[in-house]
């Protein structure tokens, strides 16, 4: 396989990850650090890492911040270095090295506050520009995200050892079981450790082990999956890497986003090795020692040639045992104990491993690559071995960051000298390296039984296995921190570059909990998320004020374990699908009239109906109103929310959710109803028709109508379960239409025949019925927003567009239009209904002019609160007209009002501007307002002040009612 | 966090909305305390660290209101009830 | 008009700590760079808790640290405890997205939040600790002709409090950001409300400011010291029980947002306010993205980007009582939707942590700085989402509440009895339902 770095072209194999297979082409610089820009190689093989990030992808692809150690190499991949500036190897930016002095931790929170105005000017600017790690892309994503449910009875997160016989013991027994590895290869650490396990390599075991389980058909293996996340409910997110490792697919996501809910689970994510904190301990070339074990026994690739092996454990021996058998040549073992097992020793003694006792290494050298290692022998003299890769044993730290997502805390234990888990989130147990078994065969055993315990708890018949064998090789540790002898910079932090000396700085100036530290040098706060820094940054601190680790705290690990990308977690909600799109029964009709559409809710509405020849919204949404006025036209109404209110005490019911009365309502009628929230400001309009003695069908505002219904299924269910009544939604079943204008009669009857009757007698203002018309049921409603001669059919809304298009084709000798939401704004403005923006959640029944409506012989949602002082106080706001006092000025909704001649401020602030319409009935612009007192002030004149877009303008108060007050045309 | 409907089952919280302490009765309305009453059961609700008796309506499911007990600390959700029986 | 900067010029008087002689600035840097940073002290003092003070303040916070700070400052009062359950900061001061704006429409909160912005802007010298505050802009996107509306609204109330306000379109927008989703969008942009004198502030560092300068003017500021109880004689509050003891005060000032109910109910009160989680999020660091603060306007989403790097953003509550200090995935995939629907240019950037706060939600979605039934027990609370970018107008208004025994004039309306007589500011419009405001 070909791929580029810095734009080199290199030959890896299948198998590898970037880190490997830049490693075997002989690169040991990756990258740069975050402050000091120091160089940088590999310090690790897993997601762990801190120092070998790259961009990977170019373009829209470019992702920034990407580990090396876990990009499963591709034909044709392309990364880069990042933060470095010209290049890798000459960086400018390293010269922050020399000034480390002056920029130590915290140095920002102490300078730069001179002069004032340079912060954002000159001094931010800088520190932006130099800040951040790779550069995310210009373009949008160009690739897919998916989200999976998953539902098991046992989840087994980690497919090392211990996850893989957990997932052999539940996966036998019969039991649902998800098993995930973030690693493209499940084996964990038999796949870079040589270790032996029923006779055979361990890595043939896993293969074995995991060809069983995907012959199993109640278990599911997802490779290249993390467990993020627990969160409640048993509830785990799951990413998994679809395409990633193959460049884009066509039809395949690049990510998919899982949510597992298990009933049980097993975590068995492995432990993390953790580094010592010496001078120069970041130097290209210093490697954990299990990772160059890893580089060594799965990829075949030599990281160094001459190695030395630093450690205070028995397992950091077994890399150098590795490195002499796979023929590297003989490396040294520096080990800060003095008397470790007589048998590692007889086994150095055989491989020709030179073994230095009680020494600690105090410094490296080596400009982009490790030169040398000094060695501070227990006798007080001091080394220098010639090295090219130095590996750090400083024992391990259980991967235990999901046991704290739920908040529960990890425990120390002195004799791991590490945290293990604490209380466990519910259904969870931990096995295996995660639960503090560093040994291979009690990992097995502790993976065994755990998921076997699992698939039990879950009502799963568990058969006896035999657990596979293997030795429990030596794990004999003493932890070792810090060497105190460095005098160069230790780094806990590598990313962040932060160094025992910052530690020593923070404890000084007070930022002594844990969290103070954390914030203080930003330990930990890098994109390894502290997984390599943290314990480390607790130690020392803890050192520092003479308190054990514990004594100093904790830091509980949040989601999600390793960085998610924003668009897996956003899915296919992106772009038009960001939410559904609702349309009506005739949508594709009024597009094809040339309707505007505009958003209402999820709702899309025809905003106006462009005619060949119209250059402006205004002339389409004049021409609209005109024809209403003075002809017919028909606008599709059916958004509006429509509520089926049935039973004994329906009426009942709706007296009380309702200011008004319903219950005195006769068959046939219609009523507009005004509802109150608890607190007595206005929830919702809307008019309510009597279909039957028991039978109400309720209209509700398109913005509000899944609000109304939770608003009244809590008012039955919740307030008065006791009242016999149901509700149904039947906003989707029921396509609706005004026909409103003075034809609009004359329409209906050439349309609907004798169906009904509709002369003024017989269908009087506020009628209702419900009749069959050409084999459907046809529901009618004389209701008028506009103030004109107005019906409001409905029909099955799978017959919507046929009776559109049969109204269109019965009213075309009438003149017929259809209108939009436009011209119902104008027309609802001349004739004073309040809508939207005068039902704005702080208004009463009495601010809108609407107060008589409120009953006062029966008890309402409401009720008791609209009488607060506050809200009856005659200096509210009330709902007036305006009208500009030139009739050419242009009116703005979100003005506000001054007495003419006052200075603006909110003293003098009188009230503001609700909705806005140039009425082509009158010829001028209109508004309504909410002005303080306003019905008191007819006829004053104000200044309209909305400085944001214009200049000052002199309107007059008067009544909301500009068009027809005596309501002539309504009743006609 | 999931919600054991007892209509629809075992749901996931997306599917709920809130309303909180179900302690709040409605007042008798003609109640000589009834301002005050109403006052307290709309503006001050129980907000324990801890169980919680609280309302949660099931709107993308049964539409049906809830009676849920829940650990507002741990998120636990012991239990839920319909605040009113089904009727056929 | 004349009344604000008189009152602004009131809380910026008064004394100037001293921080013997380990003042911050770059002589001091140098220097000591100079000797390995050896001569550094303290920020503050670690104190132990005396058995009276002349005024207690609950929750070490930037609230609670801010009010003992301009109590010593500008009223004079220097025996004053600030009791901190654990780490100072621990709770929302350290847990908020670090937005400071004063774009509000309502009468009862514009001023408190102009002024709280003045303060911002002079902070810096005054607690000689650089807060990082950075006025990059805050812009508020629309997303309909309604919404236009709505912010031309509150846009016009700022600009008669004479705070800075440009409603912009859809092409001033993007100018400003071509890479918001303006070809392909669900809810297209149709244009923005743009604050340009709002942006960021450092939040641990306003906490560790307010501290350091509270503790030079003599304020103990006591850690890991949990109230347990209040002592109460009659209708009067004279102390409060702790872990660390009894603690008696003539003043015991509440500052514990998010725990107002219990700490409230200590004292016997029943608060018109929940607690809810809000949850936020930031990114691995990347070079620089989007210059100031955007708020996506058909959905719930706002980010910046950090000093660092990283992309700092939230979205809604979970929107159930909680005291968890985490939330759950639906929130999390509702604001990485509104994320990617806003910018999809950062699908590929990652989450590097998630965390939740516990926000004292009130009834109106506004706060509560007042006396409170009993005397000697003064309240700040229900801060809802507002609660970092008021930090120093709170903590400003707290102490004149405390000092003075009487509302700051720019607090009036922050009222607990608002609820009952029907004076409510409700900037939303949503009504007695706190997790919708």
């Amino acid at each position: 396989m070909t791929f580029r770095f810095d734009g080199r072209t290199y030959n890896g194999f299948a198998g590898d990850t970037l880190a490997s297979a830049l490693l075997a082409n002989g690169v040991r610089l990756f990258g740069r650090s975050f402050k000091y820009h120091r160089p940088r190689g590999v310090l690790t093989a897993g997601s762990e890492e801190p120092n070998a990030l790259v961009e990977l992808g170019d373009g829209a692809w470019r992702e920034p911040n990407t580990r090396a150690t876990v990009t499963e190499l591709f034909e044709g991949l392309s990364a880069r270095s990042q933060n470095r500036w010209p290049t890798l190897g000459v960086d400018l930016g390293a010269v922050n090295g020399l000034l480390a002095p002056f920029i130590a931790a915290g140095f920002y929170y102490k300078t730069f506050m001179w002069p004032a105005a340079f912060w954002e000017k000159v001094y931010e600017p800088l520190i932006r520009h130099a800040a951040g790690l790779g550069r995310a892309s210009e373009h949008a994503d160009p690739d897919d995200y998916e989200k999976a449910h998953a539902f098991c009875d046992v989840l087994v997160v980690g497919g090392g050892p211990a996850g893989l016989a957990a997932a052999l013991a539940a996966g036998r027994s019969g039991a649902r079981v998800l098993l995930c590895d973030e690693d493209f290869r499940f084996g964990g650490r038999l796949n870079g450790d040589r270790c032996q396990i029923d006779d055979g390599p361990g890595g043939l075991w896993a293969e074995q082990a995991e060809a069983e389980l995907r012959a199993l058909p109640n278990v599911q293996l997802l490779g290249r999956t993390t467990v993020f996340g627990v969160y409640d409910g048993q509830t785990y997110g799951a990413l998994e890497r679809v395409t990633d490792h193959l460049g884009a697919v066509p039809g395949l996501p690049r990510q998919r986003l899982w949510k597992i809910v298990a009933r049980r689970t097993v975590l068995a994510a492995g432990a993390i090795e953790r580094s010592i904190a010496f001078g120069g301990n970041d130097r290209p070339g210093v490697m954990m020692a299990s990772a160059v074990r890893t580089y060594v026994n799965r990829f075949g690739v030599a990281p160094g040639r001459t190695g030395v092996v630093f450690t205070c454990n028995d397992n950091g021996w077994s890399t150098a045992f590795d490195l002499a058998e796979a023929g590297l040549a003989s490396p040294t073992i520096v080990d800060a104990r003095t008397a470790p097992a007589r048998h590692l020793l007889e086994r150095a003694a055989a491989l020709g491993v030179r073994v230095i006792l009680g020494a600690q290494v105090v410094d490296t050298a080596g400009a982009k690559a490790l030169r040398s290692v000094t060695v501070a022998l227990g006798d007080g003299h001091a080394t220098t071995l010639p090295a090219d890769l130095l590996a750090v044993a400083g024992g391990w730290n259980p991967t235990l960051a999901l046991s704290n997502h739920l908040g529960a805390r990890p425990v120390w234990r002195s004799d791991l000298e590490a945290f293990a888990p604490g209380p466990l989130p519910p259904g969870m147990t931990a096995a295996g390296a995660a639960n503090g078994a560093f040994t291979l065969a009690a990992a097995l055993r502790g993976g065994a039984a755990a998921g076997a315990e699992a698939a039990c708890a879950c009502g799963h018949k568990v058969v006896a296995h035999d657990a596979p064998r293997a030795d429990d090789e030596p794990s004999a540790s003493s932890a070792l921190w810090h060497v105190a002898a460095s005098r160069a910079k230790a780094f806990i932090d590598f990313q962040h570059d932060v160094t025992v000396d910052d530690i020593v700085l923070a404890e000084r100036e007070g930022y002594r909990s844990v969290e103070h530290l954390k914030r203080y040098t930003t330990l930990g706060m890098a994109t390894d998320q502290g997984k390599m820094a943290n314990v480390a940054g607790l130690a020392i601190m803890a050192a520092l004020t003479d308190r054990s680790i514990p004594e100093v705290g904790v830091t509980t690990a949040r989601p999600p374990y390793t960085p998610v990308a924003i668009g897996a977690f956003g899915g296919p909600h992106r772009g038009p699908a960001f939410r559904p799109t609702r349309l009506t029964a005739s949508h594709d009709w009024a597009r094809a009239q040339g309707a505007v559409f505009v958003e209402t809710g999820l709702w899309l509405r025809p905003q106006w109906y462009a005619r060949p020849g119209e250059t402006d919204w205004l002339q389409s949404v004049c021409r609209e109103v005109t024809a209403v006025r003075s002809a017919v036209g028909v606008c599709d109404v059916s958004t509006l929310g429509k509520i089926d209110v049935q039973g004994p005490d329906a009426a009942a019911f709706l007296d009380r959710v309702y200011i008004n009365t319903f219950s005195a309502l006769p068959v046939g009628k219609a009523r507009y109803g005004v509802m109150l929230r608890d607190d007595g400001i206005v929830f919702d309009d809307g008019t309510t028709a009597r279909l039957g003695p028991e039978h109400f069908v309720m209209t509700t505002t398109t913005a509000n109508a899944a609000r109304v219904m939770q608003h009244l299924e809590h008012a039955r269910q919740v307030s008065w379960p006791d009242l016999d009544v149901q509700l149904a939604s039947i906003t989707e079943q029921w396509a609706q239409y005004a026909v409103a204008g003075p034809r609009a009669r004359q329409l209906l009857e050439a349309m609907l025949d004798d169906a009904i009757a509709l002369s003024d007698e017989a269908f009087p203002y506020l009628a209702c019925g419900e009749f069959a018309w050409r084999g459907m049921t046809v529901r009618l409603f004389r209701v008028s927003f506009s103030g004109e001669l107005a019906y409001e059919l409905a029909v099955p809304a799978r017959h919507g567009r046929a009776v559109l298009q049969a109204l269109m084709q019965a009213g075309a000798p009438m003149g017929v239009t259809p209108y939009g939401t436009e011209a119902l704004a104008v027309l609802r403005i001349e004739k004073g209904h309040v809508a939207g923006p005068e039902l704005n959640g702080t208004t009463t029944a009495a601010d809108l002019g609407l107060g008589r409506m409120m009953a006062r012989k029966k008890d309402f949602i409401g009720r008791t609160l609209a009488g607060r002082p506050g809200l009856v106080d005659p200096a509210r706001p009330a709902l007036v007209g305006l009208t500009a006092v030139n009739p050419a000025a242009r009116l703005r909704s979100g003005a506000h009002l001054l007495k003419t001649g006052e200075k603006p401020s909110l003293e003098a602030d009188q009230g503001y501007l609700t909705s806005v319409a140039y009425s082509p009935t009158l010829e001028r612009w209109l508004a309504l307002a909410l002005v303080a007192g306003g019905r008191e002030r007819m006829g004053e004149r104000l200044t309209a002040h909305d400085p944001l877009r214009g200049p000052d303008i002199e309107v007059e108060i008067c009544s909301p009612v500009f068009v027809d007050p005596e309501g002539a045309r309504l009743h006609a | 966090m999931r919600i054991p409907c007892p209509f629809c089952g075992d749901r996931d919280v997306s599917e709920f909305a809130y309303l909180g302490d179900a302690g709040v009765v409605r007042p008798f309305p003609d109640a000589a305390d009834a301002g005050e009453r109403v006052f307290e059961s709309v503006y001050l609700r129980d907000n324990p660290r801890g169980r919680h008796a609280e309302l949660w309506y099931h709107a993308s499911g049964c539409r049906g209101w809830l009676r849920v007990d829940r650990d507002t600390a741990t998120h636990e959700v012991a239990s839920a009830v319909l605040t009113r029986a089904p009727s056929l | 008009m004349g009344w604000r900067p008189r009152i602004l010029a009131k809380i910026s008087e008064g004394r100037q700590p001293i921080f013997n002689g380990m003042r911050y600035s770059a002589f001091s840097l140098a220097r000591e760079a100079l000797r390995g940073h050896r001569g550094w002290t303290p920020a503050w003092r670690d104190a132990q808790p005396k058995a009276r003070y002349d005024v207690v303040v609950i929750g070490g916070g930037g609230h609670g640290l801010a009010t003992a700070y301009y109590l010593a400052k500008t009223y004079g009062l220097t025996d004053v405890a600030v009791l901190e359950k654990d780490w100072i900061g621990s709770g929302n001061a350290g847990r908020n997205t670090t937005i400071i704006r004063s774009n509000y429409l309502l009468p009862g909160n514009l001023p408190f939040y102009e002024l709280s912005m003045k303060l911002w802007e002079g902070l810096e010298r005054d607690l000689n600790y650089n807060a990082m505050i950075s006025q990059r802009g805050v812009l508020n996107l629309y997303h309909s002709d309604a919404q236009r509306d709505a912010f031309a609204r509150r846009g016009n109330a700022m600009r008669m409090h004479g705070v800075d306000a440009e409603l912009l379109d859809a092409a001033a927008v993007r100018r400003m950001l071509p890479f918001l989703d303006f070809d392909a969008a669900r809810f297209p942009i149709q244009g923005g409300l743009l604050q340009p004198r709002g942006g960021t502030a450092r939040h641990d560092a306003v906490v560790w400011g307010y501290a350091r300068a509270a503790s030079a003017l003599g304020v103990d500021i006591v850690q890991n010291c949990e109230v347990v109880g209040m002592i109460r004689v009659g209708g009067r509050i004279v102390g409060v029980e702790t872990t660390r003891g009894p603690i008696r005060a003539s003043k015991v000032a509440i500052s514990v947002a998010g725990n107002s109910s219990r700490v409230g109910g200590m004292a016997g009160l029943r608060l018109p306010i929940e607690s809810h989680v809000l949850q936020a999020f930031v990114t691995e660091a990347v070079k620089p993205v989007i210059p100031g603060v955007v708020t996506f306007g058909a959905g719930h989403f706002y980010i910046s980007q950090s000093d660092k790097g990283g992309l700092v953003f939230g979205g809604d509550l979970d929107g159930y009582n909680s005291y968890a200090q985490r939330g759950n995935l639906p929130t999390v995939e509702d604001v990485c939707e509104g994320a990617m629907a806003l910018m999809p240019r950062i699908g590929r950037v990652r989450i590097l942590r998630s965390w939740g706060g516990v926000v004292d939600m009130s009834m109106d979605g506004s706060p509560i700085i007042d006396r409170t039934p009993l005397d000697g027990l003064y309240l700040n609370a229900g801060w809802c989402y507002g609660g970092f970018k008021a930090t120093p107008a709170a903590g400003a208004c707290l102490a004149h509440l405390v000092a003075c025994d009487e509302p700051h004039p720019l607090a009036r309306a922050y009222r607990l009895d608002r609820f009952a007589t029907g004076h409510t500011i409700d900037e939303k419009g949503m009504g007695p339902q706190p997790n919708l405001h």
